[in-house]
Formats: structure tokens, sequence, C-alpha cells
């Protein structure tokens, strides 16, 4: 069982031992396929006999009514909306995911705060700052980073729910109609993706292929961190 | 080290335990400014309608964490600042806050949380024009706070904490962290600081010979 870790100063108040469960993360854009992936993972992995826990961005019964009302208004600025996620991460995994890792679980987390901060980045948050304020954050067992292009994001978009307003990053107008905004906003956050992806450790799967070839690939990585133990 | 305030509004702000009587003197310095013809907004901490609802659940259900804690008044910090304290400095008004960033070191480092990760959280906002600091022993002002509550609430108590069953007990250990960490920005921040054992109206008159000299 390897050491806990976390990025900076973690919970200095609080006692963690050790967590035997495994923390796996899902990142990238919006339309990507992150659902689904982590839907058959979790299968996979009940099937095989592991316990897991499924977690995402703003879920936490904390800050959900707030976050909702706040998005609703549209006229939260970006450093209360990023502390307001940072608040709701900070929630859940304290109260959610450290406990069920303690347990033994897999945590299959949903995004972790590496989209918050290249959401924030891309409206004009500082990079330094954001980082610093996730701090306090547990160091994963994985990252997968999902990486597609995209018109791939578009065609998922579209094939599915449709174009969504935050999605196109319509708050910022990076264009006078949704399809340009969403291209323009999603380029942006692939941007900061790939910058993190060295700097986090981020595995990268090619997420242009189907959804069954994305699977097998991200299948043989986790069975690879399963037997690593 | 927070940033130097460029604009023309000027940002005053009362810091000090509980009870160490700086609302009183800051809505005094409230009432004088106003009829002198100053613009002034008065600003108190915790109180972004938006971050309400979270904060009211959080305390109610009591699962707030040390970080949570402070991420959540970071936010309703924020929430103020950019929506309105910001703004009016940029509009040339004076800012009275209640309470300001240094509650947050001295509150959340007293409840755990590492000093740097909180003095980064709030590094966007500016130094004060002046930061009025109440320097009061411990023992008076926990015993103003005992005399006029009928009771003390779980978080104002540090009782997250279990520093002690009895909840008196665990306010007066707790406000005593918070002093010590007060004690600790004096000099970080540049506090002006001023003597709580001091009658009412000389505090005020001090406290307005300074914003005279520093501010109009």
């Amino acid at each position: 069982m390897k050491k806990v870790e976390f990025y900076e100063s973690g919970f200095p108040y609080a006692n963690i031992g050790e967590l035997p469960g495994k923390l796996i993360v899902l990142e990238g854009n919006d339309g990507v396929g992150r659902s689904t992936q982590i839907e058959m993972l979790r299968q996979w992995l009940e099937e095989q006999g592991y316990g897991v826990s499924n977690t995402g961005l703003a879920r936490s019964p904390l800050t959900q009514p707030g976050l909702d009302a706040a998005k609703a208004g549209h006229t939260i600025g970006r450093l209360t909306m990023n502390l307001f996620y940072a608040t709701d991460f900070a929630d859940r995994l304290e109260n959610n995911i450290i406990p069920a890792l303690s347990a033994g679980f897999y945590v299959l987390s949903d995004r972790y705060f590496f989209s918050i901060i290249a959401r924030n980045v891309v409206r004009g948050a500082d990079p330094n700052w954001a980082r610093k304020v996730y701090g306090f954050a547990l160091k994963p067992d994985i990252i997968f980073y999902l990486r597609a292009d995209v018109p791939t994001l578009v065609r998922r978009v579209l094939k599915g729910r449709g174009f969504d307003y935050w999605e196109s990053g319509m708050d910022v107008r990076f264009a006078d109609n949704l399809y340009d905004s969403f291209c323009k906003y999603q380029g942006k956050l692939i941007g900061q993706f790939d910058q993190m992806a060295e700097e986090f450790g981020f595995v990268i799967i090619d997420a242009n292929r189907s959804v069954e070839d994305i699977f097998s690939e991200l299948k043989e990585r986790t069975r690879e961190l399963i037997d690593k133990g | 080290m927070l940033q130097p305030n460029p604009y023309e509004g000027k940002l005053i702000v009362v810091e000090g335990i509980d009870g160490s009587g700086k609302s009183t003197q800051i809505d005094l310095l409230n009432k004088w400014l106003q009829p002198i013809g100053r613009d002034v907004y008065f600003s108190e901490w915790n109180s972004s309608e938006l971050v309400k609802s979270t904060t009211r659940v959080g305390k109610k259900t009591r699962s707030l964490t040390p970080t949570t804690f402070s991420l959540i008044h970071a936010t309703d910090f924020a929430e103020r600042w950019e929506n309105i304290i910001l703004p009016l400095l940029k509009a040339g008004v004076i800012v009275l806050a209640d309470r300001y960033a240094f509650t947050a070191f001295a509150r959340d480092v007293a409840r755990g949380v590492d000093p740097i990760w909180v003095r980064n959280l709030y590094s966007f906002a500016f130094q004060p024009d002046i930061a009025f600091y109440f320097n009061i022993p411990l023992d008076v002002a926990v015993g103003r706070i005992l005399a006029s509550r009928a009771k003390i609430k779980y978080y104002e108590a540090g009782s997250d904490l279990g520093l002690s069953n009895d909840k008196v007990t665990s306010f007066r250990l707790f406000q005593g962290r918070i002093m010590e960490e007060y004690e600790k920005m004096i000099s970080e921040f540049g506090f002006t600081v001023i003597d709580g054992n001091l009658p009412l109206q000389v505090k005020q008159r001090e406290m307005r010979d300074i914003v005279t000299q520093k501010i109009l």
C-alpha cells in the first residue's frame, strides 16, 4: 500500500491513516464520454469483486443548492465560482472520497480539480492561484485524460443532449453563437489539459476512437494498476 | 502579503476576537463619516446572500471540516469582493469592513488549516488602508460574550475541534488560539493596535484621529 500523498499541505488537522482503496480519475472535455466509460469501468470492477464508489463535480449536498442558484442567476464572479467549486470538492473529498478509500473502495471520480482549474484559467483566473487553492487535494492513484479533438466533441454533444450554455462558454461569449463559442471554448480547455498532462502525470487516452476501443485501453491500464497493488 | 489598494476608494477594517468591541467602534466610525459627507459603505463578514444557503446547511448539519469552513467563508468574501467591495473602491467609496481576510487567517489556522494555504485563498484582496486590531485580555472578551449571549453556537465555540466537552471551556480555548494568531499578524500586516482596555469614547477618538490623518 502506497503512502497517502497530497499535492501540498493536505488536511494538517486530520489524522488520515492508510487508504487501501484506489482513486481513479477520469478527466477530459464535455462530451468526451467520461460518464459512459465510468459506468463501464464500474461494472467491470464490480464483476472482479471490487467495491466501487462514484463521485463527480458539484455533487456535494452542501454546495449544490448554492451553486445551482448561482448558475441560474449568472451573476457569479470567477473567484467566487472557483471557491464555490473548491468548497464542493473539499466536502466530497473529506466526507465521501477519503472515507470510501479508507474502507477499501475503488473510487471513480468523474473529473477532479483539474477541470475546475482549466475552466477558471480559460476565464482569466491566475493559474498559480488556482493550483494552490487545491493544495489540500489527495493525489489520485491514476488520472486518465480522455483526449478528443473538437470535431469529435461536437458530434458527440449534438448526438446527445445538445449544446449547453456553460459547456459552450457562453458566459464569456467566445463567439456570438453556440457552435463557434463551443469550439473555441473546448479548444482552449484542451490546451489547458494538455499543459496539465505533463505537470500532473495524466495517462492520455485517445478518445477519438469508439467507446469499446477506449474502454479496452482503460481496462488494460486499470488492470496494471490493480496488479501493482 | 496582500497587494496594495491602487484605487481612489479607501478600505478600513476592524479585527479582533469576539467581544473585543470592534463592531461597536466601526459602527461609530460609520456614524461619524456619513454626516460629514463621505460616501461610505459598511460590509459585514459572512453576509453574502448567495453563499448563505450553503453556510446554513453546513452549520446545521455540522458537516463542515476546517477546510470547508475556510473555503465557504472565502467564497462568501469573494462574492462580496467581486460584486460589492472592489467596485466600490474603484468608484471612490470608503468601505468599512467588520472583519476581513485576517479573521480567516486567525480562525482557520486556529482550526488547523495551513497558514500559507489560507493566505493564498485571499491573495486577490487588498491590504486595507487601515486595519484596526482590538487588543483585549482574553478573559474580558470571553466574559462579555458569555454575559450577552444566552448560548454559544457550535462552530463559534470551536466545538468541532474537540478541545473540551464543556462549551464555555472550548470557547475560551478556541478564542485563545485565535488571539495567538492575531498577535502574529500585527507585524505581518501592519495592524494599527487599539488598546481594548481604554474607555469606549477614548478608543473612538483615537480611531477618528487616525482616519483623519491617513485618509481624509
